[in-house]
């Protein structure tokens, strides 16, 4: 458990996210009102999904340089936390949308973006699912995983800016400002990002030790069948 | 006269008088007057610690499992 200090953190920060998100606070806006708040609880959602993916493509890297069974768990174990909270982060700003756009579904560039980027990922857990012999699906899922964080990049960052998007954020101006995110709310919504991606690696690392465990079961029975 | 009271509203719009100020953004005052809010934070502290305790339980599990793995191993 001495190893285990940032679960703590995460839990703390986490806290600190129910405790401040709700009771600090806001600017007064127009539109959103009260819901602004949403920020803290909706916006990580994205940031973690962004971060597991992220660490997960670095994974796939590593596993075609040196291809362990390790790195591929790694790498797919990630990628499954990471669209855990895309979902999340999809139906999340549904409900959002749903009250200050008047609909969840608008067909909203960032809502698009995100939705097909989702189904990029889908689509890695169907090509391994797809393939029987391990090493090869190792190997083309590290491959694809690596090609489907570059398709993420630009659906999620790029496009929606180009377009003209009711997501805060697009149609140009991109960075935090768009949130009308004043310092007040940064002292929130920053520690709540940080503490999803820690609770994300956690329920990630538990993931990959079952993965672990169950991987060197398999590898003990075969030398008894041997 | 005429110029006076245009100093007057600039004053005031500067200053930020009430009287003159931006349209009123409805918020949720009056739960959070109630202490209402509370019951709402509670609820959800509740709820995550008590997911939290869950995770930290699995995770103890798994540890568990592993060191025996580990034994079994050898």
């Amino acid at each position: 458990m001495k190893k285990g200090w940032w679960k703590i953190v995460a839990v703390v920060l986490l806290v600190y996210t129910i405790i401040g998100g709700l009771l600090f606070s806001v600017p007064r806006l127009s539109i959103v009102n009260e819901t602004v708040r949403a920020l803290y609880f909706h916006v990580p959602m994205w940031f973690g999904m962004v971060t597991l993916f992220l660490i997960s493509a670095v994974f796939a890297i590593r596993y075609l340089r040196d291809p362990k069974t390790e790195y591929d768990i790694y790498s797919v174990e990630f990628a499954n936390v990471g669209l855990a909270f895309g979902v999340l982060g999809i139906f999340t700003g549904m409900i959002w949308a749903n009250y200050t756009w008047g609909s969840p579904w608008h067909g909203d560039p960032k809502q698009t973006g995100a939705a097909i980027a989702l189904l990029v990922y889908l689509a890695y857990f169907v090509l391994r699912g797809s393939l029987n012999n391990e090493e090869q699906r190792a190997r083309l899922s590290a491959v694809y995983s690596i090609f489907a964080f570059a398709a993420m990049i630009p659906l999620i960052f790029i496009i929606p800016r180009l377009q003209d998007s009711m997501h805060p954020g697009s149609g140009g101006n991109p960075g935090f400002n768009m949130y009308d995110l004043d310092n007040r709310m940064r002292a929130v919504f920053y520690p709540a990002c940080t503490g999803w991606i820690l609770v994300g690696g956690w329920l990630a690392t538990l993931r990959i030790r079952m993965r672990l465990m169950a991987n060197d079961l398999n590898e003990i029975e075969d030398e008894k069948n041997r | 006269m005429k110029k006076t009271a245009k100093l007057l509203a600039f004053l005031m719009v500067a200053m930020g008088y009430p009287g003159v100020a931006q349209p009123v953004v409805e918020m949720a005052d009056t739960m959070r007057s109630e202490g209402k809010i509370y019951v709402v934070v509670a609820i959800m502290l509740v709820i995550f610690l008590g997911l939290m305790a869950y995770l930290f339980l699995m995770d103890r599990k798994i540890s568990r499992l592993e060191k025996r793995m580990a034994e079994k191993k050898r």
